[in-house]
């Protein structure tokens, strides 16, 4: 096992890609954000439950690759009980960490497994693909979003 | 019996193969994408570049003379590998995709009507797709498709009395299938089209270079192919018209090269296949290109087919005795590649794994996006071959594979 593909695909992530959580439609739902990147086909749908600016509860479907569900059942988790501030706030630690491999001094919990991505050009849209839907969908936006 | 080519002899002509990817030997299996050049090739751009660099058709210097004499000297080239009965019928794109192009624009525009039908089959490379779906919607034509059979990838050709009919005037498809190594019967098919008198273009993109072209013994009225998938630089590609469509048809750009005389309000046309070079042509590769097919042919095309479909009939059956993987395309008679999807495990994941074991795979729609729906998959991952490849590679491919199985498995 080379380093790079245990920093890439970490014990969390796999665990994640393998038994995703919060994998299913969301009784209750009132936004809807849609991830597509036409590169890989990987596409999925970000429910969130919204209680005046926070997220009570978020679920997602679809399909596609192992870092791409694994950070869309993370982050479903993470972003639970957040304001829609403090999400978009997340989001910019994450896509800062995805893209250049810096872990923010405030911390990003569990999401730190992602830090590897970085070194794997090709796979950062997978990382950030279902981030891209949430927002879109706590913004209220009703287009699906591309990462291309 | 004759003895075949030393292959392994060959495999050190390609300069780029001797090197480690994250420190592993390289295996190549991305042929379909790209293939890789030889050093006769290389050697032929710097020479150009070094010696002969000038513009072609117009100058009367001697570099100019040099450049427009091996320049043309590369279609006359073309037109032998393709048993073409003249230099004439070779024009200079960019590539299969812009040869698609200029025919759907030239030709298409001249000759589709609303209510007329293009035949098309479902497997086809998105730039043997959506250059006629611009076409129909600029004419009002209509598509129609041959359907696939499913993932074993064959034309059904028990629909073509129902889908060839008169009022289909063009009938494009692939010789063989770049997602699924389907080899598709051009002779039968083109035979059938001209009974109807229907015009035909077949895409070669996948064929030319793997196994020996004969535009006379097809029977098809245009073939397009790429210069960088067969051993030839990237950015070059070739249109070959029969000589009396090509007549007939009207420019593709305007620029200069491409005319006899220009006033300011209207100009007159060069004689195909100059009529469809507008502006600078890429000298340099068509010369690079001639030195590439000179290298193929010494080889012999046959028997690149041969070993190239010995290797991915090994793959394949490697990969269908493990429990999981499910494989598309023709069980036999395949060309040079192999698709296959491991259960639970995205194309995306197995293509960045096999990739630290210095293997270098594909993974994706494979530009067949509606292909890929219709089977039911988002994407598949392929290892596609050719002849620098060795059957050593095939087997640390097939480990690869093992390992990932193992390690994204439940």
């Amino acid at each position: 096992m080379s380093d790079e593909l245990d920093e890439l695909y970490q014990e969390v992530i796999l665990d994640h890609c393998k038994k995703p959580r919060n994998f299913r439609l969301l009784e209750g739902a009132t936004r809807l954000g849609e991830g597509y990147n036409p590169l890989c086909g990987d596409n999925y749908k970000v429910y969130v439950k919204m209680d005046g600016e926070v997220v009570a509860d978020a679920s997602f479907q679809g399909s596609g690759c192992c870092i791409s569900k694994a950070s869309a059942s993370l982050m479903t988790d993470a972003v639970k009980g957040r304001t829609k501030t403090e999400v978009k706030a997340l989001f910019a630690l994450v896509h800062d960490m995805i893209t250049t491999g810096r872990v923010a001094a405030q911390g990003v919990g569990k999401l730190a497994v992602f830090a590897g991505v970085h070194k794997f050009p090709a796979r950062v849209k997978c990382a950030i693909l279902a981030w891209h839907a949430l927002v879109a969908a706590v913004d209220g936006a009703e287009t699906p979003v591309s990462t291309e | 019996m004759s003895q075949g080519p030393d292959w392994l002899q060959l495999r050190a002509d390609f300069p780029i193969l001797d090197q480690e990817v994250h420190g592993h030997e390289l295996v190549y299996f991305d042929n379909a994408a790209s293939s890789q050049k030889p050093r006769v090739v290389i050697d032929a751009l710097r020479h150009y570049y070094e010696r002969d660099n000038a513009n072609v058709h117009r100058g009367i210097h001697e570099l100019s003379n040099r450049a427009t004499t091996a320049f043309e000297a590369g279609r006359e080239r073309v037109a032998r590998f393709l048993n073409a009965g003249s230099a004439d019928e070779i024009i200079f794109t960019r590539g299969t995709t812009e040869s698609i192009n200029l025919v759907a624009a030239a030709w298409g525009n001249q000759n589709l009507r609303a209510g007329d039908r293009i035949l098309l089959t479902e497997m086809e490379h998105h730039s043997n797709l959506v250059p006629w779906q611009m076409l129909a919607q600029r004419t009002g034509a209509k598509l129609s498709f041959i359907p696939v059979t499913g993932d074993e990838g064959l034309l059904d050709l028990s629909q073509l009395d129902t889908l060839l009919t008169p009022e289909v005037k063009l009938f494009a498809f692939t010789h063989i299938s770049n997602s699924l190594g389907t080899v598709n019967p051009v002779a039968q098919l083109c035979a059938r089209a001209r009974a109807l008198g229907v015009t035909t273009l077949v895409d070669a993109a996948q064929s030319a270079g793997h196994l020996p072209l004969d535009v006379r013994a097809l029977g098809c009225d245009f073939l397009a192919f790429s210069s960088h998938k067969i051993c030839g630089p990237t950015g070059l590609g070739v249109l070959w018209g029969r000589p009396e469509i090509l007549d007939a048809m009207p420019p593709y750009q305007g620029g200069g090269e491409m005319i006899l005389s220009v006033d300011y309000f209207q100009s007159s046309y060069k004689k195909a296949p100059h009529r469809f070079e507008a502006g600078t042509p890429d000298i340099s590769g068509v010369i690079a290109l001639h030195v590439a097919l000179d290298y193929l042919d010494a080889i012999g095309r046959a028997a690149i087919f041969q070993h190239d479909q010995e290797l991915a009939q090994y793959a394949w059956q490697r990969l269908a005795e493990m429990p999981g993987v499910r494989l598309f395309g023709p069980a036999k008679d395949r060309a040079g590649l192999v698709s296959f999807q491991l259960e639970d495990v995205h194309a995306h994941d197995v293509v960045t794994f096999a990739d630290q074991r210095g293997v270098a795979l594909r993974g994706g729609h494979h530009c067949n996006q509606p292909l890929m729906k219709k089977l039911g998959v988002p994407s598949t991952a392929r290892a596609s071959f050719y002849f620098y490849n060795t059957r050593a590679e095939v087997d640390r491919f097939i480990d690869v594979v093992c390992e990932i199985r193992k390690f994204f498995g439940p």
